[in-house]
């Protein structure tokens, strides 16, 4: 399965985009309206981007009256990527929603209020919901597989895994940093291994089906992140360069499968913990013990 | 209609400090001037918004100052090389002017010569900083150009419907002298189609996306 990754990708502004997906993943959505941080709001760097957008968002009331309507109408599935600054401005936002699958933003590198921890935040929306609830995560946490036991424990159904790493540029000619707000999230091919460690470590601590992402741009990329124990994959930073990066993806999915001598997408899941292609009796050593 | 591809580079060509660019056209449509295009520059993560600069049949023309590792990246093509571009994007001039005079600074002048080319050669003004930076009045050949310190606004721009490219102070004179102008703002854009809310800019005080609301934008 191949979505987006929230705030990627604006499925009204390019539906032909959205249309190449399984289904379409919102930008997070706040209680209040929020502008989004002053320009200049991403900067390019060696091996990915930096974004300080900052949760622009229309709001709550808006999202629901206005936006997904308008999305309803694309026939996609969709899920709602929602945001807060406290546990019950996250359930408030679940309580008021239907038909889509939530996703539940725990970790904007772009917002300094520190909410509540991710195990709260999803069982108080667990509490308002029984709308599937998938917990996005920060690649930055500490102990990554901790804090996956711990939504599973509060009632979470699946893992977004992951956002983005807070990142500094600075300007080539004058070494002040680029972004407005300085600092900004970290995303595309850099942050590859980093979200592949990370479904790694979660499929091996919890049986939540997991959303992988983080910097992929081939299908060989996508191909890595369900054998390390994804079930979907989303694109982020790809789709701002290529459009058409969901379709090529897949096709290239296809060849590698082909290549490997796999009959699906299925029989890939998790090889990574099972020995690998054509390896499976050899033993595996676990990552470091936590 | 396909809107991106792969296409092979025919030239690439100095003029004065710029580099005019030139690819086949493959399927693209060129567009209505001012709009633009996304090029890959090799070896970025993130694509680069370039103005079309000239459209002779076959081919699309962009004028590029390399300023930076993307624009240096794509000034360093050369013939035979292969780049995607994605495109036309944004909204254009719009061409129901009756006294169209076009004013660019810098290399604000990159999409005025398609632009000419649609409004019959009509009057133009053209600003730059230097002597070698006004080589590129070439592909304009009926402009009248001023070199720092004389700048576009000190030419008479009333009385005239103004099409203006060119660094935003240019643009904010030029607006304040001229309030029907038609002018192409900049922004850093990550997409160019409305995915990354990366280009806002302020318009009737709320942040909107310059990528979907412009570039082109009434003063
Ligand atoms: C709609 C549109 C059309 C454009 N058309 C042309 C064109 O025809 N020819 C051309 O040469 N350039 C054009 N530009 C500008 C061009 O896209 C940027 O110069 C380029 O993206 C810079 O990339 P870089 O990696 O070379 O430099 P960067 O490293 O990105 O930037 C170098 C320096 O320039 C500043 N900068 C970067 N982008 C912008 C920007 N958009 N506005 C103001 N400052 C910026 C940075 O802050 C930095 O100081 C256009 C921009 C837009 C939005
Ligand atoms: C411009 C931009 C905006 C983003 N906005 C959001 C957002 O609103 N909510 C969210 O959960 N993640 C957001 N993200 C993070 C992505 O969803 C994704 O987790 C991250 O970019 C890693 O994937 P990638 O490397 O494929 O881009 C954003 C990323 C980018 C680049
Ligand atoms: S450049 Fe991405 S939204 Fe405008």
């Amino acid at each position: 399965m191949l979505l987006n990754a929230s705030g990627c990708l604006d499925a009204l502004t390019a539906p032909d985009v959205a249309r190449q997906l399984d289904a379409f993943v919102t930008k997070t959505v706040t209680p209040l309206p929020r502008p989004g941080n002053p320009p200049v709001r991403i900067a390019e760097t060696e091996a990915g981007m930096l974004n300080s957008i900052g949760l622009a968002n229309p709001g709550r009331d808006r999202f629901l009256a206005e936006t997904l309507p308008a999305l309803r109408e694309l026939g996609l599935p969709l899920w709602v990527s929602v945001g807060g600054f406290s546990a019950r401005e996250y359930a408030e936002t679940c309580e008021r929603l239907d038909e889509v699958t939530i996703e539940l933003n725990l970790s904007c590198p772009n917002v300094d209020e520190a909410p509540e921890s991710a195990g709260e935040i999803v069982a108080a929306c667990r509490a308002a919901t029984g709308l599937p609830l998938y917990a996005k995560l920060s690649p930055a946490a500490w102990d990554i597989a901790e804090v996956a036991r711990a939504v599973e424990a509060a009632g979470a159904d699946g893992l977004s895994l992951v956002n983005t790493m807070r990142g500094l540029a600075l300007d080539e000619r004058t070494l002040w940093p680029v972004l407005a707000t300085a600092t900004g999230g970290y995303s595309g091919p850099a942050l590859r291994p980093i979200a592949l460690a990370a479904v790694y470590a979660c499929r091996r601590a919890t049986a939540l089906p997991i959303v992988g992402m983080g910097g992929v741009t081939t299908g060989r990329d996508a191909l890595e992140l369900v054998a390390a124990g994804a079930s979907a994959v989303a694109l982020g930073t790809v789709l701002f360069s290529d459009p058409d990066a969901p379709g090529r993806i897949r096709a290239e999915l296809e060849t590698e499968l082909e290549l490997l001598g796999l009959d699906s997408l299925a029989a890939a899941e998790g090889l990574a913990h099972a020995g690998g292609v054509g390896l499976r009796s050899r033993p595996v050593a676990g990552p470091a013990p936590m | 209609m396909q809107r991106r591809q792969l296409l092979e580079v025919e030239a690439t060509e100095p003029v004065g400090p710029y580099t005019l660019l030139r690819v086949e056209r493959g399927g693209l449509d060129p567009g209505r001037p001012g709009q633009f295009f996304m090029l890959s520059p090799p070896g970025r993560v993130l694509p680069r918004p370039m103005s079309l600069c000239l459209a002779p049949p076959g081919e699309l023309a962009f004028l590029i100052d390399p300023i930076g590792p993307g624009t240096r990246s794509l000034c360093e093509l050369e013939a035979g090389d292969e780049i995607a571009v994605f495109g036309p994007l944004g909204n254009g001039f719009d061409l129901r002017v009756e006294r169209p005079l076009l004013v660019g600074g810098g290399i604000g002048i990159a999409p005025l010569p398609y632009l000419a080319e649609a409004l019959g050669s009509p009057p133009a003004v053209l600003g730059f900083r230097s002597e070698e930076h006004a080589e590129a009045a070439a592909l304009l050949p009926q402009a009248d150009v001023v070199v720092d310190p004389t700048l576009v606004t000190d030419c008479c721009l009333e009385g005239f419907d103004v099409l203006a490219c060119g660094p935003e102070p240019m643009l904010h004179a030029v607006a304040a002298l001229c309030p029907g102008a038609q002018l192409a703002w900049e922004a850093p854009m990550a997409c160019g189609y409305g995915a990354c809310y990366g280009c806002a800019v302020e318009i009737d005080g709320e942040w909107k996306r310059l990528c979907v609301e412009g570039p082109v934008l009434a003063a």
